[in-house]
């Protein structure tokens, strides 16, 4: 960051920030410079913040009810629902939090595919950020298992028992994971102790990723850099501010709907029924942010096949950078990627819908059509892409305010060879 | 290439939905009805959540259990709002089990305001034995543990029919439309006449399954009422919020001078501009 030295203004200031710079930290962030083309797809870092915030908070108030118990935890649930002041709305907040939560991350992350937020020299914030979804995703499901509903047991039945399919050591670590022979009290114990840790990891985590997102700063919708403090950007206060404040109260609206009226649309009727290991349901499904995975799970005819496949299918995120050979970072100049980003969305959102459903019949052969899909858009289309596509012309600047319009340069070519003849350099 | 993949996406969604299961189960849909609690706005038929209780009381209450209300809940606002003293006269009905007392000893009561719902059987193992195997859930979240929650519970005590020809039915089994696999182990709860309601109202099989599907959709989501309100003052106050922020968001930003200019208002102005070089009448250009 090319930033003249701060120097806090009062005595005393100067005092306190000369032993810890916390003025410093406060005005470099109230000046980093932002793009100026930011479009609201660029408001998801702020709103995934607020979900974080708002998961601790109520969480933190919900631990203090809550019975991490076998016997008690459902019951405890009920006491939070009926007798605690406001308890059901602090459960619904932190219920549908969750879901509103991956809603925004999934949305950060398409955005950051699209726009190849992830290329150099931004590759550290991406693998952070996957690190951070795959936090995200334990601390999810272990929240699930909390009620002790019968979806909170069998799908934790189902996921422990994954591990059973590593070779020779698997058994042994199901037995560590469950700290005993079967899910029991000890599992519900260590998974609530869990629960309450991760989400602190994940907030210093956060703060790594904001810390190197600050070193090359924002990558925007042109996808070209920005030369810092000019007239190509603004500062973060009050501008990008106001906008993801803007964008944070839209999503807001969306999250209290939920909350107040359809608190249980997004969960499962039977965790509502009290866990019994004797009493299978008749389909487990994981809730819906992890549906994709699962599908991919069960699309892999061998059990430990299936593991690995699912897991590869997240770590794949964190080479992504190197898989993608393309100079050219955003979409909106490489006309066939754009497309493929496309069909990856969809293939997400089918897989999604199959791991709904059972592994069966035409839902399976699906699935395994998506999983190779998802596979190939990493390891072979993005590498090849990289090689081979034509890309549009990049334009000079962000603020140029005729080419950073992808289709008017291709109109102004087109319009001037007509009347010029195919030779169109002399324009340049 | 990619249009032919996204024509095969297509047509193998679409085949999604058409694609369906075959097994002997009648699947019926739910009847469908009109609930007063459902909606922004909805709230909860007192008359009807009274009515509701005693059904629940007359007829439910000898198997299933509500072991999370309390009798104080029966009073309290947004329920079937029975005073007080008639929820304690309710409560004073049931004997507690309550102790130990000063000799070591426990002892039986009557109910108070404060105690849950008194069940049926000390225990679920009790009530599987005592019902032919079959353990009558617990409903206090019983609207929000089905699918179709209230036009679930609604269709299911409507849902008993003559057993079709061919199906094949187990002693104490009964044949419902509307459960999954058709068969429950309950016999229909209702018939016409069962319960005298203290309000006069005609007491049909319709009219008790619709009062106590309303009563334990209450016992589901005690606080739906005021749920409800304040989900509609919160989202209005957010809207206001909206327009207040993005107001001065579009202030705060016109500082920067930003103008977005329509594609085509671009496109003359190079086109001018490229006139302007060439020195040639813009009308040629087009």
């Amino acid at each position: 960051m090319s930033e003249e030295k701060y120097v806090p203004k009062s005595k005393l200031a100067q005092w306190f920030d000369s032993r810890l710079p916390l003025l410093t930290l406060s005005h470099h962030l109230k000046g980093y410079p932002t793009p100026k083309n930011l479009n609201y797809w660029w408001t998801f870092g702020g709103i995934l913040t607020f979900c974080l915030i708002i998961q601790i908070v109520t969480g933190v108030v919900l631990g203090m009810h809550y019975v991490a118990h076998t016997d008690h935890a459902f019951e405890s649930i009920e006491h939070i629902m009926r007798d605690v002041n406001y308890g059901w709305l602090i459960r619904y907040v932190h219920a549908n939090g969750a879901s509103m939560f991956f809603l925004a991350v999934y949305i950060h992350i398409f955005r950051g595919l699209f726009y190849g937020s992830y290329k150099a020299p931004r590759e550290l914030i991406w693998i952070i950020g996957v690190i951070i979804y795959l936090l995200m995703m334990a601390t999810a499901f272990m929240g699930y298992v909390l009620p002790w509903g019968q979806m909170s047991f069998w799908g934790a039945t189902v996921i422990t028992n994954l591990f059973s399919a590593i070779p020779f050591v698997g058994e042994s670590i199901t037995t560590w994971l469950w700290g005993g022979y079967s899910i029991d009290n000890p599992t519900l114990n260590r998974f609530y102790s869990l629960h309450y840790l991760l989400p602190f990891l994940i907030f210093g985590l956060i703060i790594l990723h904001i810390w190197a997102l600050h070193i090359p700063g924002n990558n925007n919708p042109v996808g070209i850099d920005v030369k810092k403090n000019s007239n190509e950007t603004m500062p973060f206060h009050p501008y990008m501010v106001m906008k993801d404040i803007t964008a944070l109260i839209v999503f807001t609206i969306i999250f209290l709907w939920f909350v107040f009226f359809a608190p249980n649309v997004l969960g499962h009727p039977d965790n509502y029924i009290e866990a019994n290991p004797l009493v299978t349901p008749s389909h487990i499904v994981p809730e819906w942010y992890l549906l994709p995975f699962y599908a991919i799970l069960r699309a892999i005819p061998s059990k430990l096949g299936g593991v690995i496949f699912m897991f590869a299918s997240i770590f794949i995120l964190m080479i992504l950078p190197w898989l993608d050979t393309s100079k050219v970072r955003s979409s909106v100049f490489r006309p066939i990627y754009r497309k493929f980003f496309w069909v990856l969305v969809v293939t997400v959102i089918l897989l999604g819908y199959l791991g709904a459903k059972p592994p069966e019949g035409i839902y399976l052969i699906l699935a395994r059509i998506a999983t190779a899909y998802y596979f190939i858009h990493f390891l072979v289309l993005l590498p090849l892409l990289g090689r081979y596509e034509k890309t549009d012309p990049l334009p000079m600047s962000i603020s140029d305010p005729v080419l950073n319009k992808p289709g008017i340069m291709d109109k102004f070519k087109k319009a001037a060879a007509e009347y010029e003849g195919d030779d169109v350099t002399s324009f340049k | 290439m990619l249009l032919l993949l996204n024509r095969i996406i297509l047509v193998v969604f679409i085949s999604l939905f058409s694609f369906s299961t075959s097994s002997e189960e009648v699947k019926s849909e739910f009847i469908k009805t009109k609930w007063s609690f459902e909606g922004i706005f909805g709230t909860f038929d007192r008359a009807s959540l009274q009515r509701g209780y005693q059904v629940y009381q007359e007829v439910c209450s000898g198997c299933h259990s509500v072991q999370h209300l309390s009798y104080r809940n029966l009073s309290e606002k947004g329920g079937p709002e029975f005073s007080t003293e008639e929820a304690k006269a309710i409560a004073a009905q049931f004997e507690v089990e309550d102790g130990p007392n000063s000799d070591g000893e426990m002892f039986m009561r009557p109910g108070r305001l404060s105690d849950k719902f008194v069940k049926p059987y000390p225990n679920v193992e009790a009530s599987t034995a005592a019902n032919g195997g079959a353990y009558p859930p617990d409903m206090s979240v019983l609207a929000k543990a089905r699918a179709g929650g209230a036009d679930y519970i609604y269709s299911l005590l409507l849902g008993y029919e003559e057993t079709p020809t061919g199906f094949e039915l187990d002693d104490g089994v009964y044949y419902n439309k509307y459960m999954p696999g058709n068969k429950i182990k309950m016999s229909a709860p209702l018939s016409d006449g069962l319960v005298e309601y203290t309000d006069g109202t005609q007491a049909t099989t319709k009219q008790m399954a619709k009062d106590v599907t309303n009563f334990l959709v209450w016992a589901s989501e005690p606080h739906l009422e005021s749920q409800h309100r304040m989900g509609f003052k919160a989202i209005i106050y957010l809207i206001i919020l909206l327009t207040l922020v993005y107001m001065s968001k579009q202030k705060v930003w016109s500082r920067l001078g930003l103008k977005k200019e329509p594609e085509e208002e671009t496109f003359d102005k190079v086109e001018r501009a490229v006139t302007e070089y060439e020195g040639e009448d813009p009308k040629t250009f087009k």
